[in-house]
């Protein structure tokens, strides 16, 4: 398909803004701009069609089964973006007086009391965008903690080895050093190896739980104990949260900090890679370190606080992304204290029920039940038809239905990641389950025709290797 | 209650029996008696689809929108086209993940692909990425990427946005690289005290361009100092103005970084809005977040996919360049589509009225007694007047009568209004505000 930069005349274009009412400004030649300036030349006709030929081309949650495991791609309500474009929100300078903002600090204000509460931290703090700068933030915390103890020796973060990428990479970003801990074979944290690293320099540990594999760590007490017995803190990655909301509490696992993804378990959409939100939340001991001044209330209002000198200092312009959180707030105030607790359980049992379903064919490398999501390994089916993870996914394409999470967890090799979500119906999975069948006995009757796929898809596999060796990152006029 | 759970307790009956468990309860057996939870959530009850509507729309009107609002500061009221909305509103576009099924994902990584087109062409620039979240943390990452071996001090200039001064410190703090601030003088970067603190351990210097004041910078000599030095050249641009001023590249910067907010996303409180980033090819492998490349299928026809990824976090780990994995993909459409609908014309169209309207409104204030342009330079869309009255009546003023004025600046310029107009404000608004200051005046 063109390019929106192949497509259109020269001269044409949209005729969006009026004539100048006022005296004409220009600017001084030594100032102005000499560079030509290219940009698409196209009527709006054109840019409409554009657009609907790049979704024609795109696969939303509203094309089909997404059981991306760990992205948690659940429904996103449509009740929830319209709320979002009120222009009560849209239309509101951030650097408006606190007065004439009561409703977005009403907004964050509510927000924050449903997410403690689900969490059981005691604050929440919505200005990282998205879950990795969430990480980043709450090392920040950490460091900010120790430091205030004048504990300079503690910079350590302890991270399993199962751990999402991000983890490793955002205590980095914080100035600590990394040490990786090997998980056992099930994917939970291996006591005995965390008791070996957790020391005098131990800052903090990161973990999510449920674990990248989909399973509940019994021992959390004992890891969390261990940590803090250590003189470190513990990091939740809510990455996982869709498994427990009303079931268990990181604050009650022994967490100290948090950080949620708004856009996994809470429903807000993922916009092909965002906008998300990734608010962090924390126990009373790191309040004064968060990047945001705190939000009260009294009879005249809603008021910002000053912003405790011990603070990390911002992280981002503003308040975060503000119409996410929005979003996030329609949904809590939606489904409410036993509607959340509802998407959990049946988060879980929709797993449950595809995992139990598929275990016949497939190779499901963990004893027992799962949380929301379960790993594959197709290692069998490598080694005896060489058929790889990968070839499972892409010949799913061909079936109008998401591929599962590729190759993650790192643990597990040739590992395709499950996670079907709440808002899917026994029907879909059903059919999603045949289709996996179906894609089983090919694997094993004729493996090549695997080689091939996808077959349906607008475009096939593409050539990653000379896009990153000889990399075209533009359009060149 | 609301509920997304499409499967009825029937289903879910059958469902369990199939895996053999009795209740829920049993599918959370790994979850330890101390921790699992006794009683509900204390949250309310869920509310169905018409009250959550009620609420949450009442929560909205307790905000003041503003009939004309004169304020920027890092967040400007331009006009959104009215494709622009319909486009990103698309349930494909919004509800998509990050493009990681290429076959499947042509869309987003075309539109992602198109976008680091126009903002190399915006810049001058010749590597794009696919964004990061708003142009304080650009500018943070642009300030990381500049960290050498010998090099770890970030010089940024006081003429810089607080706000993203203070995100730089917040993403330099605890790691090796150093921040000095270069002083201003008369509204703009400090030229000599700027080539006093460079020295052989200067990594990069970070200017505004127009810069915190709206006032325009002598760009061309900080490059120069910043060159001579062997310091990188970071420049903080508003995307707008690049319809007329001139571009990073013709600057000599290594990376342009900025927020894109003012390319068609509304003001929203702050958020979400759209930090981009672009430097040289030299530089290209150290520019962090996601990259969409061209490249062919197996059958040869053009497709693209995220590229050079051996940067990146899920690769490298701890090792990464940066953290970032969600970016801020669907407002990079939006500015696309947003570009496309302006196109060269309209841009620069933009950027005339903005500079025109804001020219006018400070003629008119400065006929008022005690409103003076407290620096002299070149402006875009933004400047600075002291005030005739006291500030804070001012503003009140202005907001009872649906007007947003400026921005009462903060520390060593309190007092100041910090003013700002785009192509939305009309000459009958700018008159009108002007009459209602000098009622003001008169009191």
């Amino acid at each position: 398909m063109k390019l929106i930069f192949e497509k259109g005349m020269i001269g044409r274009g949209c005729d969006i803004l009026p004539e100048c009412d006022v005296a004409v400004t220009k600017v001084q030649e030594s100032l102005s701009r000499k560079k030509e300036l290219h940009l698409p030349q196209v009527s709006e006709t054109e840019i409409s069609r554009h657009y609907t030929q790049l979704m024609k081309r795109t696969f939303g949650i509203n094309d089909g089964f997404y059981p991306l495991g760990s992205c948690t791609m659940k429904y996103n309500p449509k009740i929830n973006e319209d709320m979002a474009k009120l222009p009560g929100f849209t239309d509101i300078h951030p650097l408006q007086p606190q007065a004439c903002v009561q409703g977005c600090l009403e907004v964050m204000k509510l927000a924050e009391e449903y997410l403690t509460e689900i969490t059981g931290m005691d604050h929440i703090d919505f200005q990282p965008a998205a879950g990795a700068h969430g990480e980043f933030t709450g090392m920040k915390l950490i460091k900010a903690y120790h430091e205030s103890r004048n504990d300079s020796k503690r910079n350590k973060i302890i991270v399993p080895d199962s751990a999402h990428g991000t983890n490793p990479a955002s205590a980095a970003m914080a100035g600590f050093s990394v040490i990786n801990v090997a998980s056992t074979r099930e994917g939970y944290v291996d006591i005995e190896e965390l008791k070996k690293v957790v020391g005098e320099d131990t800052a903090g540990f990161m973990l999510t739980n449920p674990n990248t594999v989909g399973l509940f760590d019994e021992n959390i007490l004992e890891i969390t104990k261990i940590i803090h017995d250590g003189g470190g803190l513990n990091y939740y990655d809510g990455a996982n949260l869709n498994a427990i909301m009303g079931i268990a509490r990181p604050g009650d696992m022994g967490f100290d900090v948090v950080h949620l993804n708004l856009h996994k378990t809470f429903s807000t959409p993922h916009g092909g890679g965002g906008p998300g939100s990734g608010p962090v939340g924390c126990k009373e001991i790191l309040a004064d370190y968060l990047p945001s001044p705190r939000i009260s209330k009294n009879d005249t209002g809603y008021k910002l606080e000053m912003k405790s000198e011990a603070s990390i200092g911002r992280v981002k312009a503003f308040y975060g992304n503000f119409l996410v959180v929005v979003r996030a707030l329609t949904y809590m105030i939606t489904l409410g204290g036993d509607g959340l607790k509802n998407a959990s359980e049946n988060a879980v049992l929709n797993a449950n029920y595809m995992m139990h379903r598929l275990k016949d064919k497939y190779q499901i490398p963990f004893e027992g039940y799962c949380m929301h999501e379960f790993v594959i390994s197709i290692e069998e089916l490598k080694k005896k038809n060489g058929v790889a993870a990968i070839d499972i996914a892409k010949a799913i394409l061909d079936y109008g239905m998401h591929p599962p999470t590729m190759y993650f967890p790192l643990i597990v090799h040739e590992a395709l990641m499950v996670e079907p979500t709440e808002t899917e119906t026994k029907e879909t999975m059903d059919e999603a389950i045949a289709v996996l069948e179906m894609i089983y006995d090919k694997a094993v009757q004729n493996p090549e025709s695997l080689h091939a796929c996808p077959v349906n898809t607008p475009v096939g596999r593409p050539d990653e290797v000379s896009a990153a060796r000889n990399p075209i990152l533009r359009y060149q006029y | 209650m609301g509920t997304y759970v499409p499967n009825s307790i029937k289903e879910q009956r059958e469902m369990l029996q199939e895996i053999g468990a009795d209740n829920m309860e049993e599918l959370f057996h790994a979850v330890p008696d101390e921790v699992y939870l006794k009683n509900p959530l204390k949250l309310p009850k869920g509310l169905s689809e018409m009250d959550v509507r009620r609420r949450i729309t009442e929560i909205a009107g307790k905000n003041s929108v503003y009939h004309s609002i004169f304020r920027g500061c890092g967040a400007y009221n331009h006009y959104i086209p009215a494709i622009v909305k319909q486009v990103t509103s698309k349930e494909e576009f919004v509800t998509a993940y990050t493009p990681y099924q290429a076959e499947i994902s042509q869309g987003i990584l075309q539109s992602i692909f198109e976008y680091q087109t126009m903002i190399c062409e915006l810049t001058g620039m010749e590597v794009s990425n696919a964004s990061v979240y708003d142009g304080a943390t650009a500018a943070a990452e642009a300030v990381i990427m500049c960290k050498e071996r010998s090099r770890k001090v970030a010089v940024i200039s006081e003429t810089v946005n607080p706000e993203t001064i203070e995100t730089i410190k917040t993403y330099c703090s605890n790691t090796e690289m150093e921040v000095i601030i270069a002083p201003g003088k008369d509204g703009k970067t400090d030229l000599e005290e700027l080539s006093n603190l460079l020295d052989d351990k200067a990594a990069c210097v970070l200017l505004q361009q127009p810069n915190y004041f709206g006032q325009l910078e002598d760009g061309d000599a900080i490059g120069e100092l910043a060159s001579k030095r062997g310091a990188k050249y970071i420049m903080n641009c508003n995307p707008i103005s690049l319809g007329i001023l001139k571009t990073p590249a013709e600057y000599g910067a290594d990376i342009a970084v900025g927020e894109g907010q003012p390319l068609g996303l509304p003001l929203s409180f702050g958020g979400p809005y759209l930090g981009f980033m672009a430097t040289t090819e030299k530089m290209m492998r150290k520019l962090p977040g996601r990259i969409v490349g061209e490249t062919k299928d197996s059958k040869g026809e053009r497709a693209f996919v995220l590229t050079l990824q051996a940067r990146e976090q899920h690769i490298r780990r701890e090792k990464a360049s940066s953290n970032i994995c969600s970016n801020q993909a669907l407002c990079a459409m939006t500015a696309a589509v947003y570009l496309s609908a302006m196109g060269k014309r309209g841009l620069q169209q933009a950027a005339e009225l903005s500079m025109s309207k804001a020219h006018y409104l400070a003629s008119r204030l400065c006929e008022l007694d005690g409103y003076q342009m407290v620096y002299q330079g070149e402006y875009f869309n933004e400047f600075v007047t002291s005030v005739g009255g006291n500030i804070e009546n001012v503003l009140s003023r202005l907001e009872q009568r649906g007007i947003l004025g400026g921005y009462p600046l903060k520390d060593k310029n309190e007092g100041q209004i910090l003013w700002c107009a785009t192509e939305v404000n009309t000459k009958k608004e700018i008159d009108s505000l002007v009459e209602i200051l000098k009622e003001v005046e008169s009191i």
